[in-house]
């Protein structure tokens, strides 16, 4: 029943599929997913723990196996064994567990299970409806596959670092933060292994699940690439907005408090009537220079983009909606901003820190922060939870992350998982 | 050959990236996906189908070159939703269809007519998937959304910029591609949980929801630690706070605009990485710890790119790599698509054939399925493409119904 921490509600779409996966710092997400989605994830550690126990930030600053938050995030839900692969004692444990499995995750050094005798091609011919999935800097074969990389250096390679950063270009391209390449190989992991999971139940059959790191950032770039393959064109990056062959206005606006917005020009006539009176309530009519074109904007019917070129009347009174709407945000907070604009039918946004999101009360309502008990520290935290209501096979945190080798009594009936 | 996906319908309302990039996933892995599109206003509820870059000079509602890319090996079909016909169609379809996408703002399928409490009297196990900025519920569900406002909203834009300076954001709709993949997952949950159970469902999917998974660790901080990503020299990405490393930047390097990527993950890759440089200012002893590095990163981060400034960006990473220290040069466009093997020997830029665009090439997909692998060779379809094949062959029609249904606007 739903999983291995017996979480109320109803069972995931995976519940009763078991997962084997060997702990990595880039394929831990997709397991987290997995988990998240109703499988037993069982999280294969190195004897001492998998290396990303040691990453920050730490519960109070203080580094310990069982503190570290970046392993606590990334692995909710999963159950966890130490085996030493390298041994029997851990390899035999391991086949076992693969035997019974229905599905393996791994990003493993090219070469370096094959030399173990415990590749996917050991495995396939008694358990030809096994699933294989594979999380590789550059695919399972590749010559490249022992290249030393980071989430950083992937961003750079893959096209990301590109088009991300600011309109001096003095400044060096920035990597989206959060280390967004392993995010991106996961979600593709994981849409994948669900139609092999598919397949399964249809064709009957298991196979391997092939996933490049490094082609999924590539194919994770948006126009960077298309205008490439389109057009030969090559975007450039700038501050806040979109990577584009052509320079582009400024998006970013400062509001009153501080906080920063950013907002669709107004380009209909019911956007220049609703701008136009958020300034008349603000009372700031007398203050707003272009506030005849705001009408005019109303009158003509709104603005269509070829005009803005070629009809200086139209020009105007685009511009006139841009600076409107930066000069309503230079006057309320930005929170009244997004709101205000969102509730008068112009499509806005708020510049929030991760922080902000947990606190919001839209996110509440949803119920995106979760607490997630800590038996141990008897102690709960909010935690990001689901994105996406799936009323029948819920996406759900099923509990905290695993202690070193927490399960291998209840997995290897063995209280030390034979690692020796 | 088969398919992964093959005898899978999908009636596809999805647009833009954020829903086309779902359905075209699932399309390459066998599914049909059949785009329904409003004849009247030309398909451009999805603005992308008259959108740059072009190949040629034509333009109109088949040119767009980002509606290509997004939507290969679809099926197109037109629909007058006004008309009691075309909701009579839309009503057959979705009896032949599995799955109902759509990425639309939240209430338009209400005002077509056709929301999920009359989707399932049509088919009782139909799996409905939803994607849009906000979600169907909480105070911000008739918000409307796209790439760049979801991503500010979510706490991604915010985590990506320099020390000191304000955030850089995205500089793409990375929340587009991930709206895409997450409702490619959507999808899969609801075929996965009714083939077991014969039960369908509504997922309904927020895209900022899927933003704020994407920074788990610095979120914990703030709710374990109280630490907010919102003080005084932070967020700094190109910075690694999560596993702390340091050096860990993009650095100058010599030509116009030419940057390398180096992380040293312990201090035996700094050891390495102090070996390539061999300078004397690398001996330092505050380098040989990381608490050294990291107190000292942006003096430490000027003496490394004084290094890289005047060196070839290619050769700085590949004399990094051989002695086992990430680096990378950050690659142009051209660069990574037709400069970099690992691309074209990945087959990851397919060229499909588009009925009035001809041969452009395409993203592919970065999965490889020993069995069932993806196939990608046709091209977006032109507005109502498919018409014949899906309301005769499919629904039924006749040769007498289509051409009623076309002089009445229908179709």
């Amino acid at each position: 029943m739903s999983g291995p921490w017996g979480a109320e509600g109803p069972p995931g779409a995976l519940d009763g599929v078991r997962v084997v996966e060997l702990a990595s710092e880039h394929g831990a997400f997709a397991g987290k997913i997995l988990a998240d989605l109703g499988a037993e994830v069982i999280v294969v550690e190195p004897p001492g723990g998998h290396a990303s126990r040691t990453f920050e930030p730490f519960l109070d600053d203080l580094p310990g196996p069982e503190r570290s938050l970046w392993w606590w995030y990334y692995n909710t839900g999963k159950l966890s064994v130490a085996l030493d692969l390298r041994a029997e004692g851990g390899a035999g444990p391991f086949r076992e567990l693969v035997a019974s499995s229905d599905l393996v995750l791994e990003g493993e050094e090219r070469g370096l299970l094959a030399g173990l005798g415990l590749h996917y091609e050991a495995f396939e011919a008694a358990r030809p409806d096994l699933i294989w999935v594979s999380i590789t800097p550059f695919g399972r074969d590749s010559e490249r596959g022992r290249e030393p990389m980071t989430d950083l250096t992937l961003l750079a390679g893959a096209g990301p670092a590109w088009s991300c950063g600011y309109d001096d270009h003095r400044l060096p391209p920035v990597r989206p933060g959060g280390n967004q390449g392993y995010h991106t190989a996961c979600l593709w992991a994981v849409e994948a292994a669900l139609v092999a999971l598919y397949a399964r139940q249809t064709l009957g059959f298991g196979q391997r699940v092939d996933v490049s790191m490094d082609a999924a950032s590539n194919v994770t770039t948006e126009a960077a690439t298309y205008e490439w393959l389109v057009a030969g064109a090559t975007v450039q990056r700038q501050t806040f907005r979109h990577a584009a062959v052509r320079e582009t206005p400024p998006r970013l606006m400062h509001a009153a408090d501080g906080g920063s917005v950013i907002g669709a020009l107004p380009r209909h006539a019911r956007e220049f009537a609703a701008v136009s009176e958020w300034i008349v309530e603000l009372g700031l009519v007398d203050e707003f220079e272009e506030f005849f074109f705001l009408e005019m904007g109303v009158q003509r019917g709104g603005v269509l983009v070829p005009e803005i070129a070629s009809d200086p009347e139209a020009a105007a009174v685009y511009q006139a909606g841009s600076d409107a709407l930066r000069f309503v945000a230079e006057h309320v907070g930005a929170m009244e901003f997004f709101v205000g604009a969102q509730r008068r039918g112009i499509a806005a946004s708020v510049l929030f820190a991760p922080e902000d999101v947990i606190g919001d009360e839209h996110f509440i309502a949803r119920g995106f922060p979760v607490e997630i008990h800590h038996d141990d520290l008897e102690r709960s935290f909010a935690y990001p939870g689901a994105p996406f209501h799936a009323p029948a096979s819920p996406w759900k945190v099923r509990g905290r992350a695993p202690h070193l080798d927490e399960h291998a009594e209840r997995l290897l009936g063995v209280p030390d998982g034979g690692a020796g | 050959m088969v398919t992964a996906l093959g005898g899978l319908r999908i009636c596809d309302f999805s647009g833009q990236l954020a829903g086309a990039g779902a359905t075209r996933f699932l399309a390459a892995m066998g599914a049909e996906v059949i785009r329904v599109e409003d004849p009247v206003t030309q398909g451009y509820w999805d603005a992308l189908r008259g959108m740059p870059p072009f190949v040629d000079e034509r333009r109109g509602t088949d040119y767009g070159g980002p509606f290509n890319n997004h939507n290969v090996e679809k099926l197109g079909i037109t629909l007058n939703l006004r008309t009691d016909r075309g909701k009579e169609l839309l009503r057959r379809l979705i009896a032949e269809s599995d799955v109902v996408t759509e990425n639309f703002a939240a209430g338009v399928m209400e005002r077509l007519g056709f929301p999920y409490a009359v989707m399932r009297g049509i088919k009782e196990d139909i799996v409905y998937v939803s994607n849009s900025g906000f979600g169907h519920s909480g105070p911000y569900r008739d918000f409307k959304s796209w790439g760049p406002l979801a991503q500010a909203c979510c706490g991604l834009a915010f985590a990506t910029g320099l020390s000191g300076r304000h955030p850089a954001g995205i500089g793409y709709s990375y929340m587009d591609h991930h709206g895409g993949n997450v409702m490619a997952i959507a999808v899969m949950v609801g075929l996965l949980h009714r083939n077991r159970t014969g039960e369908g469902q509504w997922i309904d999917i927020s895209c900022t929801d899927a933003g704020a998974l994407l920074n788990g660790p610095a979120l914990l901080d703030y709710t374990v630690n109280g630490r907010p990503l919102r003080r005084p020299g932070s967020p700094d990405s190109n910075r690694s706070p999560h596993p702390l490393m340091a050096p860990h930047g993009i650095y100058p390097s010599a030509g116009d605009d030419n940057w390398v990527a180096i992380a040293c993950r312990n201090d035996g890759e700094w050891e390495s990485l102090s070996c390539v440089i061999a300078a004397d200012w690398c001996a330092d002893q505050r380098w040989a710890s990381l608490a050294g590095r990291t107190a000292g990163q942006d003096e430490l981060d000027a003496l490394l790119g004084g290094w890289t400034g005047s060196r070839d960006r290619f050769e700085v990473a590949a004399a990094c790599r051989e002695a086992g220290v990430p680096a990378a040069a950050v690659q142009r466009p051209s660069e990574r698509i037709d400069g970099d093997p690992a691309g074209t020997d990945w087959g990851l830029w397919p060229t499909v054939t588009h009925s009035k665009m001809g041969k452009v090439r395409v993203d592919g997909i970065p999965v490889h399925f020993s069995k069932t692998d993806w196939v990608i060779r046709r091209g977006a379809p032109c507005l109502g493409e498919h018409n014949d094949r899906v309301f005769r062959d499919l629904l039924g029609c006749t040769e007498e119904d289509l051409r009623s249904l076309r002089e009445d606007g229908v179709i």
